[in-house]
């Protein structure tokens, strides 16, 4: 079964200065496991997509189905994780407080909450850190707790805008190695909201293109890249033409080259 | 111990010396003024006699400062819970905030002195119900104005991955709105427990029955004994010193382990 299914999907915000069309037409199908990255310039409708996936915002043409479910209905039954640039962490609870808190809210016993959250945070390397508080954290660590939380529930599908946008590069490239590596041990479908080039492909199976006013899809590019998403893979040539296939979508024509001119 | 510690570490010193020194410098030099020069006028006494009638009278003092700080507990109590629940009220519904933001900031303004008399008049000469309803008046505000303001604290990302979690409305104002507001509700209790001391005992002078803190003061300087009228409003001083503390302690407790 897809993850995500959008058939004519548009959205409209009804503003003073009359309304504006954040998102219009779009078809989009991801696949279960599949790894698919929006990118666009700002005002592209990249995030709004996200949060219409996300049911945080209700779209106002078309079918949106999570899981063959309405959007409502795969939120409800926790069908998807979410992380977004702030990490969003609760200050007052601990890191293990704060990646229990899904598991909480359903209702999940004390004991099997603990493990859980033993579990995740094992996966996200900070077990020595789970009864730090958020401000205890660096920026890059807040992340990697927003990201065990949002898989505190096991979800098959994992919503993230621009998770690495406010991290330095270094940082930034680590937890890309990691996601990578989470998303393949999950097997999580993942949509992943980015202005990033690079990371988009690097990370991504398809790369979602999309332009503004009004925001739209107005292309879609598969890697190929295979399911290896090492380091050597920034240094291979297949990874800078598919950096170049983006950017040339991205601007809409092909980008002179300076030794070509 | 690093560096930076160590420098803190007389600065710290400091913070609780720099106060005790000023509050000597103060009774010395009041002191030297009443007792040694002899230049200050007849109402005002010396130190060590205001603390003779403490010594003397602490009995009395003690019973009058019960009477006056149950006042301004019923007061803070009564005034915190009305302002709680309608703060919770007017977060909650937007009408409802349009019609109570008028009625509190006319209650802001009321001067508590103008309106006491017309309370003591009203609930009788031996009842201490004009009183505890001043001093409820005068701590509703800070409260409300506070655990409003609090109630609106929550930030969209947090709301956004409660959405996201599928939490339902009881669930996000118990794991978030409420966590949110705690620090701001404890500010207003803090700020309200020295109002309702004030007001309670401000209410004294104006009617009521013939017992606490301000009665004694305002009967005392009268009938000239001053250093016994001072001794009360030690007691005075005192009751309001106390509530402070515990609410400044009540919230270092809950608020620790968060950021400020």
């Amino acid at each position: 079964m897809s993850a995500v299914i959008a058939k004519g999907v548009g959205k409209t915000f009804g503003t003073k200065a009359g309304d504006v069309v954040a998102l219009t037409e779009v078809e989009l199908t991801v696949e279960a496991g599949e790894f698919v990255s929006l990118i666009g310039p700002s005002g592209c409708g990249k995030s709004t997509l996200l949060r219409l996936i996300a049911d945080l915002d209700s779209a106002t043409t078309g079918e949106l189905e999570v899981f063959g479910k309405p959007a409502r209905q795969a939120r409800i039954n926790q069908d998807y994780g979410i992380a977004f640039q702030q990490a969003g962490l609760l200050p007052w609870r601990t890191v293990a407080g704060n990646i229990a808190l899904p598991l909480e809210l359903h209702g999940v016993s004390k004991k099997a909450r603990a493990d859980r959250v033993a579990e995740l945070a094992a996966l996200v390397g900070l077990e020595e850190f789970v009864d730090r508080y958020p401000d205890q954290l660096s920026g890059g660590m807040q992340q990697r707790v927003a990201i065990a939380r949002a898989l505190a529930e096991q979800p098959r599908l994992l919503l993230m805008d621009e998770p690495f946008g406010a991290l330095d590069e270094m940082t930034r490239e680590y937890l890309q190695g990691e996601l990578a590596r989470i998303a393949a041990d999950t097997g999580a479908a993942v949509v992943f909201v980015t202005h990033s080039i690079p990371e988009a492909v690097f990370l991504s199976d398809r790369v979602v293109v999309m332009s503004p006013r009004p925001g739209r899809i107005t292309d879609i590019l598969t890697t190929g890249l295979g399911d290896a998403r090492t380091e050597a893979l920034r240094e291979s040539p297949e990874y800078f033409e598919r950096v170049t296939a983006v950017r040339e979508a991205l601007h809409g024509a092909p980008v002179e080259r300076a030794n070509e001119r | 111990m690093s560096s930076v510690e160590a420098l803190r570490e007389p600065q710290r010193a400091l913070r609780f010396i720099a106060p005790i020194a000023v509050g000597l410098i103060i009774l010395a030099l009041w002191f030297l003024v009443v007792d040694v020069l002899h230049a200050a006028p007849r109402a005002l006494p010396s130190p060590v006699a205001i603390v003779g009638q403490i010594a003397d009278h602490y009995d009395i003092i003690l019973e009058d400062m019960g009477i006056t700080a149950t006042n301004a507990l019923v007061g803070l109590a009564v005034g915190a819970v009305v302002a709680i629940v309608l703060a919770a009220l007017a977060a909650t519904f937007r009408p409802i905030d349009g019609m109570l933001a008028p009625l509190v900031a006319a209650i802001a303004v009321v001067p508590i002195v103008a309106i006491t008399p017309i309370l003591n008049t009203m609930f009788g000469a031996s009842s201490q119900f004009g009183r505890q309803y001043v001093a409820a008046i005068a701590a509703f505000v800070p409260v409300f104005v506070n655990v409003l303001r609090g109630l609106r604290q929550t930030r969209p990302v947090h709301r956004d991955v409660l959405r996201a979690s599928g939490a339902n409305g009881l669930q996000t104002f118990r794991v978030l709105t409420l966590p949110t507001a705690l620090p701001y509700l404890l500010t207003g209790l803090r700020i309200a427990s020295s109002i309702a001391v004030i007001a309670a005992l401000v209410a004294e002078y104006f009617g009521g029955p013939a017992d606490g803190i301000g009665t004694a003061i305002a009967s005392y300087a009268k009938s000239g004994h001053a250093a016994l009228a001072f001794a009360y409003v030690a007691g005075g001083i005192a009751i309001g010193l106390v509530l402070f503390l515990v609410m400044s302690l009540l919230e270092r407790l809950v608020t620790r382990g968060r950021p400020v």
